[in-house]
Order: structure tokens, then sequence, then C-alpha cells
């Protein structure tokens, strides 16, 4: 398919913005002007109509079929939330707008909004305080950890170190390292679980804190997470949730009970606002009470008359992370999952997600190494080690799911589990999907015995075969450039 | 249950099939941490959420004639910029692991990548970054990671948001923030050149700038480049239609929010910050990139790429944390980019230049209102200096139904009779009219 730029054709036009009659030319200096206009292309609407058509009709989401993708909670986007986000009410509000002269009175809806979900945010996770800001699950993290580090300078610490389970997201370690600390990994045990032997090794007054994902990237619950966070506070570390996989979770154990400090959500896995083909998202971060003043400037509260105004007047705070109040259309979506679904609904959520993932794992478990047993939270990992020796390979299985119409789960992921498959079915997927993946995946364990090629040249039913990779690295095309 | 599939009974099966029962498969659970139930209101049906939302939309004020800007304009979005972004397969996808069933998005961000590149005259762009502060900060990181210097030179004339946030940002790390202070409206020369040495990253700057005044900054990339330093611009699409692009001026690393390009305003985001760069910086750059390769049968097609740059291959070595971007605002923005088209969007920028210097010229009409930098060119924003203080204006003319602009004392001190007013091609000249009337009455 051609690319954009290459259908197009000189003269032809889509759009026509506004014009005026009776305003004179633009008095701007020739040499502050551009020479030649922008290479866009030149299209009809219909044209671009068809163009981007055709390129969803090369995509694949959750509305096409089964996607389960591990650690990214692929669940049903509602349609509902969509519409909502849509309002004009919410759409064409300038934020700005609040700074004007009692401009807050103009944008109390929107405020509404913020301050209701920060309370309900505060319920599900046992925090004291939200702020909605973070952009996104990474920006949280690094919210979180700016947080840390303003905790620690306050107390006159001198802390170093953040540490991290060898089982942790990638952005984990990044987040930290960008915020200026040293990053420690702590392995994990045979179980799976974090080896607090080792932790209780790494502990000294220099570690800052800990960042932990529970359930874990494994799918398991991590059974002495009391004793680990006793040990973190014991050197006076603070105790950061990756919200990554809180969805098994939601109205049957909460973070801040768990002796969390500082917790992120996701909005777009857990609270089922889209992932948009790569974002937006958005990440939240709650805070215990000795850290709610650190939380981002400005935080939403609530006037005795029952109005909402935004508060700047944070004088311990880390500063500004967004330009205004996060990403206020993601929150949107988030919220009204929230209240379509209630405390029932939740804690269904948690149940489905948790039943779906043990029923996937129990199915498959004589098919494909599970090297990790038990009872599993929102996501099962397997390993493809057992087909690998037949030249089979995780990437190979993911390939020949496609063919067969479904998105593969996460491969290669986490790093401690050779040849991974990473499944998490979400609440949202019937009896009936599951039971067609878990035949597809036995047929395909089977076949990488018998006729192991016939895996491995998948997948063939797409409009492009295995991409070069490794050329698309030495030979950057980047840019179809004039 | 909303959105849960299986039925009570469907749920019963599948426990007695794996032999488990609902309660085992949370056993994992030491018991005093199990909740006791969320104090949180019972579902609604689809019906009553959205009867609710409905009302809260309406105790929001979007029906005022809007002249606010600050770096976020209130620009009109063709119907077929939200038909194509809503398709589901678009939106309801995550980040293109697996390219051969994402095709779609990537093909989509190698096109967006090529317009920003076209757009700004620069070489290569990465797939996006949350807004144009985060933008920025990431642009600063990336030129201390090339050069090795600690010092960063931010002119005053940048958005004082995204000001505000590197400051943030960059509080831990130890670099040599350095603000400086600009003069009649514009970065002040003599006062940059004390600050551009061996020991600077790079040098900041925007155009146009947040006073809404246009620059030419080429003598500064001349001698940031003389020095071995870099040079930052953060700039605003709409306005390339008509200005010089920074590739042209000879910036480094170009970014910029891309909220005008189609986005809503939406109360502060989801927005989109763009970052473009020359190709010699390309494995420097934070976020995820695409490109083009081709498959066994030589098929061309797209690809993530250069991901040894990123934080699920190099965790904390990566050049950024970013994982999840902006990704469906970068197809918004390449959407309405390819139905503008190359003559649309200058005829776009012409009009916003147009209505701007007519509501200029009709503004200053009313006696002792002055343009704040006479000498200076604008896009579609300026500022004026008033003979009483803004925010009394502005109070005024809301309850007439204006949004006057922005009050520049909240970010400038000093500043408290300077209005910063912005000027799209959705107000008509019967609204500049009527704007320039009730601001006369007013005073």
């Amino acid at each position: 398919m051609k690319v954009i730029f290459e259908k197009s054709v000189p003269g032809r036009r889509g759009a026509r913005p506004a014009r005026q009659e009776g305003c004179p030319p633009p008095e701007i200096e020739p040499r502050l002007k551009r020479e030649r206009p922008a290479e866009l292309p030149e299209l009809s609407e219909l044209d671009v109509v068809r163009h981007f058509t055709e390129l969803s009709r090369r995509n694949f989401g959750v509305d096409n079929g089964f996607y389960p993708l591990g650690s990214c909670t692929m669940k049903y986007n509602p349609k509902m939330a969509e519409q909502v986000a849509g309002y004009a009410g919410f759409a064409s509000l300038h934020p700005l707008l609040p700074q004007l002269p009692r401009g807050e009175m103009l944008v109390q809806g929107a405020l509404k909004v913020l301050y209701e979900m920060d309370l309900l945010l505060r319920e599900i996770c046992g925090m004291t305080a939200f702020t909605l800001q973070p952009l996104a699950g990474a920006h949280g993290e690094l919210t979180g950890v700016m947080i840390i580090a303003a905790y620690h300078k306050d107390r006159g610490n001198r802390k170093t170190t953040i540490l991290i389970p060898d089982s942790a997201h990638g952005t984990n370690p990044a987040s930290s390292a960008i915020a200026g600390y040293r990053v420690q990994v702590i392995p994990s045990d045979s179980n799976g679980h974090m080896d607090v032997a080792a932790l209780r090794a790494a502990l000294n007054d220099g570690v800052a804190g800990l960042m932990l994902t529970n359930p874990n990237t494994l799918g398991l619950f991590e059974p002495h997470i009391q004793e680990i966070s006793r040990l973190v506070h014991s050197v006076d570390g603070l105790m950061y949730y990756d919200g990554a996989n809180l969805n098994p979770l939601l109205g049957r154990c909460r973070p801040g009970d768990m002796g969390f400090d500082i917790v992120h959500v996701n909005l777009h896995k857990t609270f089922a606002a889209p992932h948009g083909g790569g974002g937006p998202g958005a990440g939240p971060v709650g805070v215990c009470g000795k850290l709610v003043k650190y939380l981002p400037i400005s935080l939403v509260r609530e006037r005795p008359d029952g109005s909402y105004f935004l508060d700047y007047d944070r004088p311990n705070s880390i500063g500004y992370i967004a330009p205004f109040y996060g990403n206020f259309g993601i929150i949107l979506r988030a919220y009204a999952y929230i209240l379509a679904l209630g405390r029932e609904g939740l804690l269904r959520v948690a149940e489905n997600a948790t039943l779906n993932a043990n029923y996937v794992m129990e199915k498959l478990r004589r098919h494909y190494d599970l090297p990790y047993g038990g009872v599993c939270k929102h996501e099962c990992v397997f390993s493809a080690r057992r087909q690998a020796e037949r030249g089979v390979r995780a990437l190979d299985i993911a390939k020949a799911l496609i063919d067969r119409g479904f998105h593969p789960p996460t491969i290669y992921f986490p790093q401690i589990i050779p040849e991974a498959m990473m499944v998490e079915p979400t609440e949202t997927e019937s009896k009936e999907t599951l039971d067609a993946f878990i035949k597809t995946m036995i047929e395909l364990a089977q076949l990488a015995q018998t006729r192991p090629e016939e895996i491995t040249r998948c997948p063939v039913t797409t409009v492009v075969g295995r991409l070069d990779e490794t050329r698309a690295a030495r030979h950057p095309d980047l840019a179809s450039l004039k | 249950m909303p959105y849960i599939a299986n039925t009570p009974e469907q749920q019963e099966e599948m426990l007695r099939q794996i032999g488990r029962s609902m309660e085992e498969l949370f056993s994992d659970i030491p018991p005093d941490l199990r909740s006791p139930g969320l104090h949180i209101p019972a579902g609604l049906t689809e019906q009553e959420v959205r009867n609710r939302l409905t009302g809260m939309a309406a105790r929001n004020k979007v029906d005022l004639i809007s002249f606010l800007g600050g770096g976020f304009y209130d620009h009109f979005i063709p119907a077929a910029v939200s038909a194509l972004v809503s398709r589901s397969e678009f939106y309801t996808a995550y980040t293109p692991y697996q390219p051969e069933i994402s095709q779609g998005v990537l093909q989509a961000i190698y096109e967006y990548q090529s317009a920003l590149c076209r757009l700004t005259e620069m070489e290569v762009a990465n797939a996006s970054l949350y807004d144009g502060g985060t933008a920025l900060y990431e642009a600063i990181m990336m030129a201390l990671r090339i050069t090795g210097r600690p010092r960063i030179v931010v002119d005053d004339t940048v958005s004082p948001i995204y000001r505000t946030m590197v400051r943030t940002y960059t509080g831990n790390l130890g670099i040599e923030l350095v603000e400086t202070h600009s003069c009649r409206g514009l970065p002040d020369r003599d006062e940059l050149k004390k600050h551009i040495d061996d020991r600077t990253a790079a040098v900041t700057v925007q155009n146009p700038n947040f006073f809404g005044c246009l620059d030419d900054f080429s003598d500064l990339a001349d001698l940031a480049h003389k020095h071995g330093s870099l040079v930052i611009a953060s700039c605003y699409p709409i306005a390339l239609g008509l200005v010089k692009t920074p590739g042209a001026m000879g910036a480094d690393i170009v970014v910029g929010e891309g909220q005008s390009l189609g986005i809503p305003l939406g109360f502060g985001g989801p927005y989109l910050g763009f970052m473009a760069t020359r190709r010699q910086f390309v494995r420097k750059m934070p976020g995820r990139i695409v490109g083009r390769t081709a498959d066994g049968q030589g098929r061309p097609g797209f690809v993530l790429t250069l991901q040894a740059r990123e934080q699920h291959i190099r965790r904390e070595k990566a050049t950024s944390n970013i994982c999840t971007n902006e990704g469906l605002c970068a197809l918004t923005s390449l959407v309405y980019l390819s139905l503008l088209g190359k003559q649309g969007l200058v005829e776009l920028a012409t009009t916003c230049a147009e209505k701007t210097s007519y509501a200029g010229k009709r503004l200053l009409e009313i006696r002792d209102v002055r343009m704040r930098f006479p000498k200076r060119y604008y896009f579609n924003e300026f500022v004026l200096e008033l003979p009483v203080a803004a925010d009394r204006v502005i109070r005024q003319l809301l309850e007439k139904g204006f949004a006057a602009g922005f009050p520049l004392v909240r970010y400038y001190p000093g500043m408290e009779k300077s209005l910063l007013v912005a000027v799209t091609e959705k107000r008509t000249k019967e609204e500049i009219d009527l704007f320039a009337h009730v601001l006369e009455v007013s005073l």
C-alpha cells in the first residue's frame, strides 16, 4: 500500500479552511516567512477517507478479536465512555479558563469529575490522596519517584538507590534512573516471588524505596508483601506500587493496605479507557498521608459551599509535571466506567479477570511449560521452551496465532522466563472465546511436535509477512521526504 | 454486570472444570489484607451515567466567544477527522508490537513522522511524546546526552507553562538551568551570548513565542553551533503554514504542542508532544520510532525500530522511560494535515494571520489601548497593553460572553495590564468587531 504522500495529485483539495472577506493581508516581514509550502499531500476528502479506512483494515484492535496481551489489560472499551468524552461541554473546554478571574466557576462540571475521580481512586486503592495529572503509567512512575526524592530531601536522608525486582516492567528502572537514582535488581525466588532474603541483604540506609508490581508480571500475588513493606520501611524507604496489574484486585485487596506509600494506576488498563494504538493513557498517582504535601501542583478541592477550586498554594509540592490537570479525556472515560460498574461491578471485574486467567492456565498447562503454578491472578506466563526444542519459538507461536485470528500474548517478557508467553485474557472475554483460544493453542502445541514448519512459516494470511527488522535498524528509513 | 460476558452459570462451570472455588482463586491474598468491600456507589445503567455526565458537562462554560490561547488554540476540526480516528481498529489497539497485524498504526506513524519532518524541515521525528512541555523536557535531556555538557539556557519567551515543568523535572539532576530575560518581546541576544560557551548543551527558544512575537533565530543558532551547543526550538505547527521553519533557522531539536492539529481543547488533554531532529541524533532520541522495511517477499512494511534506545530493552540505560505515548493524537494530527493538504495549511495560516492583523488594528483604535511590543510581527496572538488591570477587563468581558484573553501577570510579575489575545480562523470579523466594542465600553 502506498504511503499517503505518494497518492498526492498537484492541485487537489480536501478540507477548505474558513475565510473572511475584508481582513487585510498580514504584515509579516518576508525574512520571517516560510520559503516554500510544506509538502503535505494534496488529496480530496474521499481520498483521505479511503486511505485511513484502508489503514484501519490493516490493524487489529480489541474490537476485532481476542487480544490477550499480558500486562496490558486489553479489555473491552465501552462505547458509552467514548461518547461521553465527546460531549462539547468537556471537549471544547479551554484549560486556561480556570486561571481567569473567577474562572473556576466556568469549569465546575470538569472540576467535579476530577474531584470525584480522586475520591473513587482513594477508596479503590486505599490511599489518602491522588493527583490525576500523570499522562501515562511511566509518567506516573516518574512522578512517584520524584515524590520519593522530595520526601528524602525533606528528611535529610542521603538515599541513592531504588530496588526493583527482576520481573519488573522496563519502565520501573528507566523512571528511577531518569529521576537520578541508581537501580539495584532483586532476584525472584524459585516460586516466582520476590526473594525476601535477597531483599534483606540489599537493604541499607542508601535505599530510597522499592518499586513493585503486585500481582507481579508472572501473575502471582506476592505472599510476603507485608514483610517486604516492613523491611523497606525499616530503613525509611518508601514502597512504590506499579498499578499495571491492579485489575484482579479491585474490591478484593488494596495497595494501601499492603503497605504501599505511592501507587500509580493505569486508567487505560484497569479502567477501560482505550489504548489508542499506543496511547494516550493516564497514570494517576496516589499517596499515603505523609506524602500528600509533595503531590504536584495543582489539586482540586471543595469549598464549604460545594463548589470546587484548584489549589495552587502547595509550597512542598514537587512542582508542575503536566501542562494542566492530566489527560482529562481519558480520566473522563475511566470515571464513566467506574460509575457504570460501581462497587459490585468492580468486584466482578476482579473475579472474572482472575477466573478467566486461571481457566486458560489450567487448560493449557499440560501442553506448555508453566514455570510457576499455583493460582494466578489476572495473567499466566507459559514458556515455549518445550516447543523450542522442535524449532518452534514463542515468536512462531505468536505468528501462528495471528493466522488463526487472535492477537498474540506478550512474548519474551518477563525476561526471567525463557520463551515467555504472557496471557492476560481480561474479564470481558467470554468462555466461548477462551475455549476457541485454548483449542488453537493446543493444536499449535501438537503441530509443533508433528509439523513444526507449518508454524515457523506463519503468518501467511496477513498483508505482509515477517518483516526484516535488522534492515530497518541498520538502514533506517524513518520518513518519506521530498 | 456490564461488560462481563460470562453468566453466573458459565462462571460456575469454569470453576468446576478447573476444580477451584472463587475463594480459592483469591486464597493467595493473606487473610488480613482481604478487603471487606468498597465504599463507592452502586453501579449505574448507561442511561444514568450519560444523564449524569450530560449534567456535569452543562456546568462548563463552552459558549464564550474566545480569544484565549496561550499555546492551546480553538481551531476548527473537520468532521472527517473524528470519523476516521474513531475507527475502533485504531483506538482499541495497543502499541504495535506485532507488525503483521498492526500495519495500519505503523504506517500511520511513519506518515506522521514524515509529515512532521516536512512541516518543520527536519530529518527524523519520533512517534509522539505526551505534550509540548514534556517534549521540551525530553529535548533538554537529549541535548545533555548528546553534548555531555551541564548547562541549558531557556529564554523567558518560551511558554512559562513548559518552563515550570522543566524546572520540576531537572530540579534533582544537578544541571545548570539558566533562564534568560527577554527584551521587548524577543530573546535578548546580548543576554543570551553571556551564557553560550563550551559548557552550554543547548539554547531553547520558541517561535512564535509566548507573547505571539515572530523571530528569526538563525543568528542564535550560528552562535550556538560555533560553541558546539545545540538549539532546541519549540514551535506551533499551524504557524508553519506561513512562518519560517525551525529547520531553516538551524534548530537541532524541534518540539512543540500538536493540539492545534485537529485535537480538541478538552480541558488540557490528551494532547500531542512532538519531536523532530537531525538524522545524526536519531539514536539519542527518546520515544518510539517507526521505520520502513520489507518482508521476505520484498513487500514493503513498517516496524518499530531502533528499539535499543527504549526502556523495554535497555531498562535503566534507556534514553527515556516513555512507553505509552499519544499514538491516537499523532494519528489525529496526520489525518488533519492530510485533509488540509499543502495548500489548505497555507490558507489556514494566512486566514489566522489576517484575522489577527485585523483584530490588532481594530483593538488599537480604542483609546489608551496599545501593543505591548509594537515593533514586532505576529502570527495569531499578540499582547495588548490596557490602561487598567487585565484581570478587571477579563472579568467584565466574561459577563458579556467573551473570554478576552490571558492575563500575563499570572506568569510575568509586573505585567498586570498585559492581555494575551489569540485569534483563530473560528473567530469572525463580526465577533472581532463586537469584542472591540465591548472592550471599549468596559474601559
